[in-house]
């Protein structure tokens, strides 16, 4: 970039609207075009990794949804299976068609965020409120099944923590029936905007080599066009049973792999977790839903699990030498991922670009910091 | 001179009491749109802790009016909160902004013609300020007098969100005053007068001008919005961007002098629109209304701009800065410019 004049560096965040949480962006900038974007994190952390070295192999799950507080469960259940897999511990089926309900409405309504929240970047504030309106509806389901409305430690080691019952299938049905009826509006109201689709097709444009070399996974990885899926490539828990098809970048308007694309994977994932939720309320067998671990005790070892969350591959590395507490838990957090390669993808962008640029990336400050 | 000084104080009044309520109008649309509630508690009970009198007025503490206290109250808020001057501010002009940029949007209500012509007391009274006879002249002079108040904000806060923000208006104001001109201009040609009372008085002869002038009026609409910074052209002040533009460092009762100015110049905007294309104080199906339905049909039409101007601003995103001026540059201004050619054509064959 040739810069007319003197450069101007501006300080974007950590209190802004559009940095979602406490990131800070060093802009350096020629009047409205941005020359280099440094993200500087740190703002929250809060030494999850060290903590959880600290404390039982159980009470660590609390600890991760802290991690993700948009999307709890999937966070609970990535650090659940690995400590699963290094004790041999089997969770009952019953149990696993409930984290799956969990999980799916947590990836739904944690899109619903990212899809409100992008709205507020583009300046257009009503999608935000009416996301919200429906994400409450999963929010009350969630509060049934865990007694929680935002941090939930429903997934335990060996099950979950209570029982997802008739009464809460009932619910389930009524809001797919509800979101399915939303969706066309959403599409209405922000998708096929104009004034959206100019602000969004073609900018901020991720190609697939930068995603796969700054290992970037989830929605931002798959609207490059790419099929990857781990519920569907590394198939975890019951995620085989399940008819559905891998949301990928549609190009209907844009590139692969820039904000519209990345934006569209999201509402197109909804449609396919209402789909897993449908078969999964129909299918769920009676049963306990938790395999009765009084004390947990792993044996000595160390093992890597990774799970598909709303944000993308959620990982845990964790070594146990055999006692009641983890001995080392790393987390892999793709909002970090996403978030390392920003210098990259944001060169020579206007300053409301980059905004939609780190809106459609969707990234949660607790996960990046940790 | 004492009835010119009666109509204005009245009409500053007035003026501010419906900037206030519409805002209060504007939160609750746009809260209907959002599916909330929009401010709906406050009431008037406050009179009820008075001393002495307050009694009186217990009643009105169970009483929450639909929030119309609301405007009431923000206002006394404003008014208390503390005035932040940055350290690094140039001090004089910093004050005068807001000034600058409230002070061209009260004075063009000057040539607004609120109604016909009416005896009051055996004197023929105008319903306007001032007559002039060069009304959209002069607004459109003072139209480009508020662009200041921007540039010395954005400018004297010493503030880099500031600067970028004032940027963005200056550009966006100087671009929309042309198509905004010309389409005007057209209007003129059309009208053959530069006087918004005549301009109604050739309406109620020869219909309204939005259905002979189209394109002009859907030019003036959509410039007046950027004008008054209203979304979706309200880059100046994208929160999602720059915080919150030209007056980020501004706080209290001069925040909202920038914020009453903005307001003001959108029912500046409506009037002028209604008084040169919607037919002004014209009744529709109603040939000769009487003077006070001819006020009451202005106010409904400038209420229907607003309106409208609520529910674009809850449904479309913002613009971003340099599809702005293409929109201005490249569309808006030839097709200004074409009908005006044609306007002229068209009345130079005549």
């Amino acid at each position: 970039m040739t810069v007319h004049g003197e450069e101007l560096v501006i300080n974007m965040g950590p209190q802004h609207p559009s940095t979602h949480g406490v990131l800070r962006l060093l802009l350096k900038t020629d009047g409205e075009v941005v020359g280099e974007a440094l993200p500087q994190i740190g703002y929250l952390h809060r030494c999850f990794e060290k903590s959880a070295e600290r404390v039982s192999w159980n009470g660590v799950v609390p600890y991760t949804d802290r991690m993700d507080y948009v999307a709890a469960i999937s966070n609970e259940w990535s650090f659940v299976l690995a400590a699963e897999k290094l004790g041999n511990a089997t969770v009952p089926e019953r149990g696993e068609y409930c984290r799956v309900i969990s999980a799916e409405l947590q990836r739904i309504a944690s899109h619903l965020v990212a899809f409100g929240t992008f709205g507020i970047d583009m300046g257009a504030f009503t999608p935000f409120l009416h996301a919200f309106r429906d994400r409450e509806k999963i929010l009350d389901i969630l509060e049934m099944m865990s007694g929680a409305r935002l941090l939930y430690h429903y997934i335990r080691i060996g099950g979950v923590m209570s029982d997802c019952d008739s009464k809460i299938c009932e619910m389930i049905k009524l809001f797919i029936k509800d979101m399915r009826t939303r969706l066309p509006e959403y599409h209405q109201l922000l998708s096929y905007n104009r004034i959206f689709i100019e602000r969004t097709a073609n900018v901020g444009i991720i190609t697939r080599e930068q995603a796969i070399n700054y290992n970037i996974t989830g929605p931002n990885l798959r609207a490059t066009g790419m099929e990857w899926d781990l519920r569907k490539c590394d198939p975890y828990s019951i995620y085989d049973r399940f008819e559905f098809k891998i949301a990928v970048g549609t190009c209907e308007h844009g590139v692969s792999g820039d904000s519209w694309n990345r934006y569209m994977v999201r509402l197109i994932e909804i449609e396919e977790s209402l789909k897993i939720l449908e078969q999964a309320v129909e299918q769920i067998p009676a049963g306990p839903i938790s395999a009765a671990i009084k004390v947990f005790k792993p044996a000595p070892g160390e093992i890597y699990a990774r799970t598909e969350g709303a944000r993308g591959e959620i990982g845990f590395y964790v070594i146990s030498d055999g006692d009641l507490k983890p001995f080392r838990v790393k987390a892999k957090s793709p909002s970090f991922c996403a978030l390392s390669g920003f210098h990259e993808y944001s060169r020579n962008l206007m300053i409301a670009d980059l905004v939609a640029l780190l809106g459609s990336i969707d990234i949660v400050l607790g996960e990046v910091d940790r | 001179m004492v009835l010119t000084l009666l109509k204005s104080l009245m009409l500053v009044g007035v003026l501010l009491g419906c900037v206030a309520y519409a805002v209060l109008v504007e939160r609750r649309v746009v809260a209907r749109i959002q599916t909330r509630m929009g401010p709906n508690r406050v009431g008037f009970g406050i009179l009820s802790t008075l001393p002495i009198i307050g009694r009186l007025f217990g009643f009105l503490r169970y009483w929450k009016f639909s929030g119309l206290g609301q405007p009431i109250a923000d206002g006394i808020k404003l008014f208390l909160k503390e005035d932040i001057e940055p350290a690094n501010a140039y001090r004089w002009p910093y004050r005068l902004a807001p000034i600058i940029s409230i002070l061209p949007v009260v004075m063009g209500f000057a040539v607004i013609p609120f109604g016909p012509d009416i005896e009051l007391l055996g004197r023929n009274v105008k319903l306007h300020v001032a007559s002039l006879r060069l009304d959209i002249l002069y607004l459109l002079a003072l139209g480009s007098l508020g662009t200041y108040g921007v540039i010395l904000a954005g400018w004297s806060s010493n503030s880099k969100y500031s600067l970028l923000g004032s940027l963005r208006a200056t550009a966006q104001l100087i671009s929309y005053e042309l198509p905004l001109g010309l389409a005007l201009l057209s209007a003129v040609i059309y009208t053959k007068t530069i006087s918004l009372g005549e301009a109604v008085e050739f309406q109620l002869a020869n219909g309204w001008l939005i259905f002979s002038q189209p394109l002009a009026f859907l030019i003036v609409a959509v410039a007046a919005l950027a004008e008054a910074n209203r979304s979706p052209f309200d880059l100046p002040e994208a929160e999602s961007e720059l915080v919150a533009g030209y007056f980020t460092e501004y706080s209290g009762m001069r925040m909202a002098l920038f914020f009453l100015g903005e307001y003001m110049h959108l029912f500046l905007a409506g009037s002028l629109i209604t008084a040169l294309f919607l037919g002004g104080w014209s009744v529709p199906f109603f040939g000769a209304a009487p003077w006070w339905l001819g006020v009451i049909s202005f106010c409904v039409k400038v209420g229907a701009f607003l309106f409208i101007c609520m529910w674009t601003r809850s449904t479309l995103p913002r613009l971003r800065y340099d599809h702005l001026m293409h929109f201005s540059w490249k569309g808006l201004i030839p097709l200004a410019a074409i009908n005006l050619v044609a306007t002229a054509v068209w009345a130079a064959l005549l």
